[in-house]
């Protein structure tokens, strides 16, 4: 009888504990398919295009451009951001990269993937990928982790013949995000998420409506998060419930079915 | 997004006439539109090598008056498109004069569509190559006005009008703070034309394309001419002191300036209790520079102590380097009324170098944005709300409460016995 009641509670103690974890590894959804995407880049951050996360944005260009692409991060999110350049038919050997900024122009560091690649001389094509540090919903203004907001991109041939400027090159460039989840909540937010000229913004949305060219109106499909969920909520309460249920589980094992056993029945 | 934001704003327009049931006078408000529409100055080169029968089979200003025709069909309305020509007019062999030969083939302002390409068809290849006198000339006809100005640049020969530095001109232009953009196209280009065009491109931040197609040529600037029309937003001119007392003060915005090589801008910016101050500040490398550079953003009080920096460095070929700082500002609790904004200097410094011969004046460009945002910016606890996770936790607390369950069932059983045995 003790037996099978303890197997129970384990049972239910595993399902529940497993429960958190497989929330963990759900992937970003990547549903809308190119619907929007711009099919041309910025020239400077100021004019930068923007585009969402899954979105494949496009751009007809020349070598020796640099080309500007913007897209909103939020936290919990390790973006991923890749691009592929469809060089001309005969080229010499030349070098890509591709440069991710965030909201305050600050250079953010790929924790892996080829940022610069050679491309060998008359190669069709090189493809890039940089993947960021998970994006903090608040970090202190000492550090530069990566923050909710803006984030830019900018592809750009760093090392290239002169015989070679000025050739039509196709860039495509994509950005994904990997859920992290919990493991990366911090209790904080910022006061706005870092979109560049965001005082401005509510600034002139308080005095006139007027439609004026914003230096990046960028926000993700569904809104910045608020900051307050995590899974650690849920991580904590079933810590809690199986805290709980050990603790009956305890009691019962020393307390016994109610009588001391050491006392006779009926006495 | 930005054009989808336009074109809401026109369907709104759009309904609100109707609704209204009147349609507006053309010119009731020109002015305005005017002021601030997009102005593009295409400049042609009609010099004698034009004739060169080697794009597409035709001539080379055969493809380019059928480029011009499409774009011309193209150009959206708000766009004010101009056409100068350069080397069109003088056949002669006197440099002098042949150096002076630029001329305006279509004034800048609304289009008509059908004058514009007759006066294309009108040009026959002819003269000499006075890339930097025609360069002056364009950002003269786009003087004026508060939109965004592009000059497209299509040659096929080098500027043959020595020592008038087209490059260095195109540098002086963009200095002059009028957010001018020149973009250059080279028919056939060989490598010096290569470096001559890609340089002018490079000194106010435009691109350098080599076209041996004529669809090429349409396509790219069919681009450039839409890209005039994109809205953006236009900095605000600005010159930063050499020391904080005397430092502009900044509000939140999108700023210009020049620094020159070596030395330091200062600007004041304003943060009160509860604001965050977030700067931004990118330097252009529009000339050749050494290969190793780097830029440095401080923000310290009135008094020089440093508060929080921003610094980046780097190598190798670039248009510019960036880098930004933000200061939350605490609301203070212990301070009653109303409290004075603290004044935050912000310093920027760049260490680019100039390569050799490279003029050093005008400076480099600074694009500097500045936010300051109302809101808290507060941290806690590392963790959020002071929640855990993880297995480690579970098993903590599960031994935790076994533990106390344990213990309680025993203190119970205890009681028990103490209250039978009595």
């Amino acid at each position: 009888m003790r037996i099978t009641r303890v197997l129970s509670a384990t049972a239910l103690m595993f399902g529940l504990a497993v429960a958190p974890a497989v929330a963990d590894s759900s992937p970003s959804p990547s549903a809308s398919e190119d619907s929007g995407a711009p099919s041309q880049a910025g020239t400077s951050f100021r004019t930068a295009a923007e585009f969402e996360q899954g979105q494949t944005a496009t751009a007809s260009a020349s070598t020796g451009d640099y080309l500007y692409w913007s897209f909103p991060a939020d936290a919990g999110q390790r973006p991923t951001v890749k691009a592929t350049v469809k060089l001309p038919d005969t080229h010499a050997a030349e070098t890509w990269q591709i440069d991710v900024y965030d909201g305050l122009r600050r250079r953010q560091a790929c924790q892996y993937g080829a940022q610069t690649r050679t491309a060998p001389a008359n190669a069709a094509s090189v493809e890039l990928d940089c993947v960021l540090r998970t994006v903090r919903a608040w970090s202190e203004p000492w550090a530069d982790d990566p923050l909710p907001g803006t984030y830019y991109i900018r592809l750009t041939v760093v090392d290239v013949p002169t015989s070679d400027l000025g050739l039509p090159v196709g860039a495509e460039v994509r950005a994904d995000s990997k859920d992290v989840g919990g493991a990366a909540a911090v209790d904080g937010s910022l006061a706005e998420p870092l979109v560049p000229g965001v005082a401005v913004k509510s600034r002139e949305d308080e005095e006139s409506s007027s439609a004026s060219a914003v230096l990046s109106s960028i926000e993700p499909e569904d809104g910045w998060a608020s900051g307050w969920w995590s899974d650690r909520w849920v991580w904590t309460a079933i810590g809690g419930a199986l805290a709980a249920l050990a603790g009956v589980g305890g009691y019962t094992l020393t307390r016994g079915s109610g009588r001391p056993t050491r006392v006779p029945p009926g006495a | 997004m930005i054009r989808t934001q336009r074109l809401a704003a026109g369907v709104c327009a759009l309904l609100a006439a109707l609704t209204a049931g009147i349609a507006f006078p053309a010119g009731a408000n020109a002015d305005e539109t005017t002021a601030t529409a997009p102005k593009v100055d295409l400049v042609i080169d009609v010099s004698g090598s034009m004739r060169a029968k080697d794009i597409d089979g035709q001539s080379r200003m055969a493809a380019a008056k059928q480029a011009f025709n499409e774009v011309l069909d193209a150009t959206p309305e708000e766009v004010q498109l101009g056409i100068r020509t350069l080397g069109a007019n003088y056949p002669g062999d006197d440099r002098k004069t042949g150096c002076k030969d630029t001329a305006q083939l279509y004034p800048v302002g609304p289009l008509d569509r059908t004058e514009a390409k007759t006066a294309v068809a009108t040009l026959t290849p002819t003269g000499w190559t006075p890339i930097g006198p025609a360069l002056l000339k364009a950002a003269e006809d786009l003087d004026g006005g508060e939109g965004s100005k592009r000059i497209v640049l299509i040659s096929d020969g080098e500027d043959t009008c020595a020592p008038l530095d087209p490059c260095e001109v195109a540098r002086e232009i963009a200095a002059k703070g009028i957010g001018l953009t020149i973009d250059t196209l080279g028919l056939v280009p060989n490598t010096k034309l290569r470096q001559q065009l890609s340089c002018i491109a490079e000194a106010t931040g435009g691109t350098f394309t080599s076209v041996e197609h004529t669809d090429e040529l349409t396509d790219k600037v069919n681009q450039l001419v839409d890209r005039a029309a994109d809205p953006v937003v236009t900095p605000v001119a600005t010159t930063g002191a050499d020391q904080c007392a005397k430092a502009p003060t900044l509000k939140s915005g999108l700023y210009t300036d020049r620094e020159e090589f070596g030395q330091q801008r200062w600007y004041r910016v304003d943060v009160p209790d509860g604001y965050e101050l977030r700067a931004s500040v990118s330097a252009a490398a529009d000339r050749e520079v050494n290969p190793s550079y780097g830029l440095l953003l401080r923000a310290t009080t009135e008094r020089g102590r440093e508060i929080v920096r921003g610094e980046a460095a780097g190598n190798g070929r670039t248009d510019a380097i960036s880098t930004g700082l933000r200061y939350p500002k605490a609301e203070r609790e212990d301070v009653e009324g109303e409290v004075a904004p603290e004044t935050v200097c912000l310093q920027v410094t760049h260490s680019f170098s100039a390569a050799g011969g490279v003029k050093t004046t005008p400076g480099l460009p600074l694009e500097l944005t500045v936010d300051v945002v109302h809101g808290p910016d507060a941290s806690s606890d590392v963790a959020a709300f002071g929640l855990g996770r993880g297995w480690w936790l579970l098993g903590a607390l599960v031994l935790t409460g076994f533990l106390a369950g344990l213990v309680w069932g025993w203190l119970s059983r205890w009681r028990v016995a103490v209250w039978r045995t009595n």
